[in-house]
């Protein structure tokens, strides 16, 4: 049985829809919601701020940590047992290779920087969400950045090669299905996350990315809005020119 | 403890106002949506002012407790997670959310807020388990009586997925809802020097004297209470705290 | 040839090409890729001339030596006392810079300042590390007395604080309340209640509103009608 039409009618290369917003968590410095689909990421950034333990500090650059977490009521299925997994754990650990490319923290020695990110629900691509709504939080936040980070996964369900399988795809029976997540510094084309499982060839390896590649281009557009939209009042009054006459510029 | 916030706040009790412009015996706006995620069999997510918390149920087929063959049971989780302050660490539960999630699971007990023995699927052998999980979201103050009527409006939104006598098949959800009996709301007030007021604020949680959370069924009755807070209250000061609970307890069980 | 890419006074995210060309400086919040000048952070693109540059709209406060803050006593340590300034640091106050008295050597520091005690403090060093000397050694710094404490984008502060001091000025004429607005975002204000809401209010107000034109007209309008209902009210 083969696969030649997706599940819920997407063209292979078209996005779940996605809402990103930013600011959303009032005491956190900087934060995001992104959905894509039915996944929910929220993300909240704390930092720069002391480091404890001490011996965890850098005193050449500011430490970047990042907590992935799945509430206990975000999967199909059984609850999720709070505390922490050894898949959470190390989806933590890729999202923080994921981000740290682009942030500069030369300027924060020994401080660290916390990217906490929470799913309240969940249709595949968590970490792909997680990481979109962190780089869009870390800009809110006010940090020094390089450029965003975007990220989906790309697949290939029989022989079809798609971008941003959710649940049923990936887990589509009677077919071989390969799942990759990515992320991309929009930019410069540079992946910063690579992870895959399945089996595929390499030539259709090599046509996933490009199509991972422009989908990211197109969620990082999203990401830019949702940034911008947070401080629209202050662009659109700003646009209409220099009209002060009050005087009080004081930078 | 800041005594010299602690002196203005009450100076500005004395007058009977707030820091944000409330009188004492005043909520910040309250909101409860429903239905807020997908997967939980029930959800929903409460805002006080600026707090704002999610509660979701998991409904699960398990074996009864030997003491109630009889009976299903009922589990309520609170993770006060790092995500919604910068006072929160990740880790297991601290004293702080477990204190929430025993005195939710309290209120939601003692009120008998559900029928539990209509939870029994094969006595003995097979019973609902109702599992509650709180999850913070934005923590600014009174997460208590948040946690708490999120809590009952999660377990009222809750719909029973299908279940063949051998699995649950979550991705079908029936109409039927939880057996429930009636639901409580939880009410924590405030004692400051003389004064005593409800849903504080970050900044008021830091100075209080001595809290009391009371939990009361939509009929009035008092199904829990936890005293909290450092300094000891009068059977007086306990009398003036549960009448101002229960006026509360009365606006918020109309959010439900 | 030089060219903008986005708008003068738009708002850039990280990663924005802002500008093309070797005639354009990148300065605070820009860097330079090739051709092309690329924004660095969040902020407002300012094009000065051949200078461009970003001003934030969101982040933490950067301590610069000279700056006056309002801080927080969080430990009180064998030679001094640790001070939270509202950053991503936190600053030593040493026996020292704390005053002019003699301290003898393992004195109850407590006696000076104590856990919890808000003071007006001065930056005298901020090391390649971080590390932020304060005084309390200077016309008006000392420790503060009851009173309220609210945080401000630090930001915002130079609009809170006006030319020279003009807008905060305004805000305490108007609301007779002591107001005292650290670098740092950090605002220490005492008064009557209901004229601490009114002040409190206003910053809020310029905080949300600082960019639209006519903020002290507008800020000034509000003072005056809303004392005016304060007066009524009594």
């Amino acid at each position: 049985m083969g696969y030649d039409k997706r599940i819920d009618g997407r063209r292979p290369d078209e996005l779940r829809p996605i809402v990103a917003k930013a600011g959303v968590i009032k005491r956190a410095d900087g934060s995001a919601m992104f959905k894509i689909g039915n996944t929910v990421a929220y993300a909240a950034v704390y930092g720069p701020r002391d480091l404890f333990p001490r011996f965890l500090q850098d005193p050449q650059r500011g430490t970047l940590r990042c907590r992935y977490n799945m509430m206990p009521f975000s999967g199909a299925g059984d609850r999720v047992k709070p505390g922490g997994s050894r898949r959470s754990k190390e989806i933590s650990m890729v999202t923080e290779k994921a981000l740290l490319p682009v942030l500069n923290l030369e300027d924060f020695p020994n401080a660290v920087v916390d990217v906490f990110i929470e799913l309240p629900q969940t249709d595949a691509g968590t970490r792909c969400a997680g990481i979109c709504a962190a780089a869009i939080a870390l800009a809110d936040a006010g940090l020094s950045m390089k450029d965003l980070v975007s990220s989906v996964s790309v697949g290939k369900v029989g022989d079809m090669i798609a971008i941003d399988l959710d649940y049923a795809e990936e887990s589509y029976e009677g077919v071989d299905v390969a799942d990759i997540p990515l992320a991309f510094i929009p930019r410069t084309g540079q992946i910063t996350l690579l992870q895959m499982d399945g089996l595929i060839d390499r030539d259709s390896l090599k046509k996933a990315l490009e199509m991972g590649r422009k989908a990211c281009l197109q969620i990082y557009g999203i990401q830019k809005k949702a940034l911008k939209d947070r401080f629209a009042s202050a662009a659109a009054v700003n646009g209409n020119g220099n009209s002060d006459g009050s005087g009080d510029k004081n930078e | 403890m800041n005594e010299l916030l602690r002196a203005h706040i009450l100076k500005w009790f004395e007058k009977g106002k707030r820091y944000d412009g409330r009188k004492l015996d005043e909520f910040r706006l309250v909101s409860v949506e429903y239905g807020v995620t997908k997967n939980a069999e029930g959800s929903a997510r409460v805002k006080i002012g600026d707090t704002e918390v999610i509660a979701g149920v998991k409904l699960a087929v398990e074996k009864p407790y030997p003491d109630t063959p009889k009976e299903g049971t009922l589990m309520v989780g609170a993770e006060l997670l790092p995500l919604s302050s910068p006072d929160f660490e990740a880790g297991p539960p601290n004293e702080e959310s477990i204190e929430i999630a025993r005195v939710v699971d309290r209120g939601i007990r003692e009120a008998k807020a559900i029928d539990t023995k209509k939870l029994c699927i094969d006595e003995g052998e097979k019973a609902w388990a109702v599992i509650v999980d709180i999850c913070t979201i934005n923590s600014a103050g009174n997460l208590l009586d948040a946690a708490a009527l999120a809590t009952s409006a999660a377990l009222r939104n809750a719909r029973f997925p299908s279940y063949n006598g051998k699995t649950v098949d979550y991705k079908k959800i029936t109409d039927n809802k939880l057996p429930i009996v009636r639901l409580p709301v939880s009410v924590t007030v405030i004692k400051l020097g003389d004064h005593i007021f409800v849903d504080p604020t970050v900044e008021e949680e830091n100075v209080i004297d001595a809290r009391l959370t009371v939990a009361i069924t939509e009929s009035g009755k008092i199904c829990a209470m936890q005293k909290g807070g450092n300094a000891p209250i009068t059977v007086d000061d306990i009398d003036r705290m549960i009448e101002l609970a229960a006026a509360k307890a009365g606006e918020l069980s109309k959010k439900l | 040839m030089a060219e903008l890419l986005v708008p003068d006074k738009s708002i850039v995210v990280p990663g924005e090409e802002v500008a093309a060309g070797m005639d354009f400086l990148p300065t605070e919040g820009i860097y330079r890729d090739g051709e092309k000048l690329v924004a660095s952070r969040l902020g407002l693109l300012v094009v000065d001339g051949r200078l461009v540059k970003l001003i934030p709209l969101s982040g933490k406060y950067l301590p610069k030596r000279g700056d006056v803050i309002v801080g927080k006593v969080i430990d009180v340590a064998i030679s001094g006392w640790r001070i939270d300034i509202n950053s991503a640091y936190t600053a030593m106050l040493s026996m020292k810079e704390a005053t002019a008295e003699f301290i003898a050597r393992g004195a109850d520091l407590t006696r000076y300042f104590t856990f919890g005690d808000y003071i007006v403090t001065k930056i005298v060093n901020v090391t390649s590390q971080n590390l932020v000397d304060i005084t309390m050694k200077g016309p008006g710094l000392r420790k503060l007395s009851e009173g309220m404490i609210v945080t401000v984008a630090p930001n915002k502060v130079p609009r809170i604080i006006g030319k020279q001091g003009s807008m905060v000025s305004m805000i305490k004429d108007a609301t007779g309340c002591k107001i005292i607005v650290g670098q740092n975002g950090v605002v220490w204000l005492q008064g009557e209640p209901e004229q601490e809401l009114l002040a409190v209010t206003t910053l809020r107000k310029i905080e949300s509103e600082s960019h639209i034109s006519g903020l002290t007209d507008r800020i000034k309008a509000f003072l005056d009608e809303e004392m005016k209902k304060l007066q009524a009210g009594k």
